[in-house]
């Protein structure tokens, strides 16, 4: 099928909290194709960013196991000079919130051109400013020669995140890690820049890893989707089956909390509970159990596995098969409501 | 950027008039007024009431005020009945000595915080950085006075490096190369001994800084850029750290007001320190007003500085 591009094994990423590791992500494999969205989704504090950063090595003081393999290297083990020279080059990353992922006191020009000339040491200084201003014109600024000399304070959040696109895409990466890039922004300048990933996806011939909560952006963009939970993948497939035949109960949690119009609903519905701290998660069993307590305990595994329950369709756990919404409890409350 | 300037300078005036008049209304609550000094003991009362009057003493303060002010800028600031000469030309020459003796401490004191703070800014939860840190603890708690005296005991009397008194060696000719060596000499001791105590807050402050921004996201940009460790320091952390360092300069001058009227008057340097402590102790009325108004235009300078200077080098509060 598609070519890989990133693999990724067993990566179990520990943040150091007193004098404990916790694992944020635990036993992560996944792998990106080339030309191919790969949507991670979750709620907050899932281990998408840590597992995005894990990927891009910007964890600092974080204890990496397993193997994440791009290009013959292995970025869990890595030399920071080896790493630098891939980070921006080959692999880039698009930050989160646009407003403060720029240096307030540098011109937009001076942080796009420093990516440039990091990878491109012989660059004389006007085609580095050529290549700064065909770059701002790709990612859509209106006006490239006046924004080359404005500081990130004078340009809207919108235009901001174009930026970061451009320092993320300004040496043609051929893995680009999107963490959210929309979540910070309007709905009308969101489908632009969706838009605009999509167009770099096809030009570039890159994987895009998209990091998001945002399901509707995923049915848009992405064509395979992982869905992590509590720092592991509890179900990964391509788009059209996730939407369309979601197994994992916390996929279709998820996918039921979303309001549809086509659908007559009088109330969400709301998954109980929260995403469980670091420190609080439960390291055994199903991770997601204590969320549905009205699944008979038996449902689950011991030690749950992805199980591929169709090509391509992964699903952890075995508790999917015996799992559905508590209806009356639900009709309840809407009594209640209305 | 000059019209931000222009209205910075205009704003002064009103600042330095209210000065005046608080320092004038203080002046005229002291026990004694510009004549008691000058008077003889033996003087007839009724000479007394009468050189009162012809010198505007019994009138109203606000006139006495108009009276005083209009001197003052004409630079006639009264007489000292201690040295007996106008004011102004006896704080011209201390004016020089303090604003160099000024000098050479704050650029003492950048030349130990700046590497200081960084390594403790960089490195902290180190070894480096708790050495660092526990010395500016010591100076946070250390009295300037105290460790001038200790300075001046320990390197001006049991080791001779440095004089113990004075500005210059007495019968230098003004101008030549030794005399401004000398007076660079005589500068040095109670310049390292406020400076080492009053770096202790710009040292703190950069390595606040610098652990602050360490976290900012657009460090992390810089990294995912693929710039190395020394780059993302020297170029992101460093420049956006030392912002509110430059900010902070005006502010150190008037906190070096303060310092000077310790170490002047411990190191018997003729400074306006000095001069500002035994004016108060003999009360010197007419330049006890003026040092404290020439103490307060500097405090308010310092401000200014400080505001030019923040507007120069951050771009977000740059005026057009």
């Amino acid at each position: 099928m598609a070519e890989g591009l990133l693999e990724i094994k067993n990566l179990k990423t520990s943040f150091r909290i007193k004098d404990n590791y916790y694992a944020a992500v635990d036993d992560v494999s996944i792998t990106v194709n080339k030309n191919e969205v790969l949507a991670i989704v979750g709620e907050s504090g899932c281990g998408k960013s840590a597992l995005a950063f894990s990927i891009m090595g910007l964890h600092n003081r974080a204890k990496i196991e397993g193997n994440i393999l791009y290009k013959g290297h292995d970025i869990a083990n890595i030399s920071p000079a080896k790493l630098n020279k891939l980070r921006g080059n080959d692999m880039a990353m698009i930050f989160q919130d646009p407003l403060t992922a720029l240096n307030p006191l540098m011109e937009i020009g001076d942080q796009i051109g420093e990516i440039v000339s990091l990878h491109n040491k012989n660059l004389s200084k006007s085609e580095r400013k050529a290549k700064v201003i065909k770059l701002l014109n790709k990612v859509g600024i209106p006006h490239p020669e006046r924004t080359y000399k404005q500081f990130p304070h004078e340009l809207s959040g919108g235009m901001r995140q174009r930026v970061v696109i451009a320092i993320a895409i300004a040496n043609e990466p051929e893995l680009l890690i999107a963490d959210e890039p929309t979540t910070a922004l309007d709905a009308t300048i969101q489908s632009q820049i969706l838009d605009l990933l999509n167009e770099l996806k096809e030009d570039m011939n890159a994987g895009i890893i998209l990091i998001t909560h945002d399901l509707g952006v995923v049915a848009e963009t992405a064509d395979r989707v992982a869905v992590m939970y509590a720092g592991q993948i509890v179900e990964i497939a391509d788009v059209h089956t996730l939407f369309g035949d979601p197994q994992h109960p916390y996929t279709r949690s998820l996918l039921n909390s979303v309001p549809n119009a086509a659908k007559d609903q009088t109330k969400l519905h709301v998954i109980q509970g929260i995403v469980p701290s670091l420190q609080k998660l439960p390291r055994e069993g199903c991770r997601f159990g204590p969320r549905i307590p009205w699944i008979d305990s038996s449902a689950h595994e011991d030690n749950p596995v992805l199980h591929e329950i169709s090509p391509g369709h992964f699903v952890r756990c075995t508790c999917y098969s015996q799992f559905s919404f508590p209806e009356e409890s639900k009709e309840d409350q809407s009594h209640g409501v209305s | 950027m000059w019209k931000f300037t222009v209205r910075r300078i205009l704003i002064m005036i009103p600042q330095i008039f209210l000065l005046s008049i608080l320092i004038f209304l203080m002046a005229q609550a002291m026990p004694g007024d510009a004549l008691s000094g000058l008077i003889d003991p033996n003087l007839d009362p009724k000479e007394i009431a009468k050189m009162r009057e012809k010198l505007g003493l019994n009138d109203e303060w606000y006139a006495q005020y108009i009276d005083w002010i209009k001197g003052a800028i004409q630079g006639d600031l009264g007489e000292s009945f201690r040295f007996k000469m106008p004011v102004s030309e006896l704080i011209e020459q201390r004016l020089i000595n303090t604003f160099w003796l000024s000098v050479v401490t704050l650029i003492i004191t950048y030349l130990i915080a700046i590497p200081l703070g960084i390594t403790s800014g960089r490195f902290n939860d180190t070894w480096a950085d708790r050495i660092i840190t526990g010395y500016t603890y010591i100076g946070f708690a250390t009295p300037v006075f105290i460790f001038a005296l200790v300075m001046l005991w320990i390197f001006g009397f049991h080791y001779g490096w440095f004089p113990t008194t004075g500005s210059v060696k007495p019968g230098l000719e003004p101008g030549t190369f030794d005399y401004i060596v000398s007076k660079i000499y005589h500068m040095l001791l109670p310049a390292i001994s406020l400076a080492l105590i009053t770096t202790v807050n710009t040292v703190q402050y950069l390595r606040s800084e610098i652990i602050d921004t360490k976290q900012r996201d657009f460090i992390i940009t810089a990294r995912a850029k693929g710039a190395p460790e020394s780059r993302v320091y020297n170029r992101h952390i460093l420049r956006n750290s030392l912002l509110p360092i430059a900010a902070f300069f005006g502010f150190e001058i008037t906190g070096l007001i303060g310092g000077t009227i310790f170490v002047e008057q411990i190191f018997g340097y003729p400074g306006m320190g000095q001069l500002f402590y035994e004016s108060i102790l003999l009360r010197d009325y007419s330049v006890v007003t003026s040092v404290v108004l020439l103490f307060g235009i500097a405090s308010i300078l310092g401000a200014l500085i400080s505001d030019v200077i923040l507007s120069l080098v951050d771009p977000r509060i740059r005026i057009k």
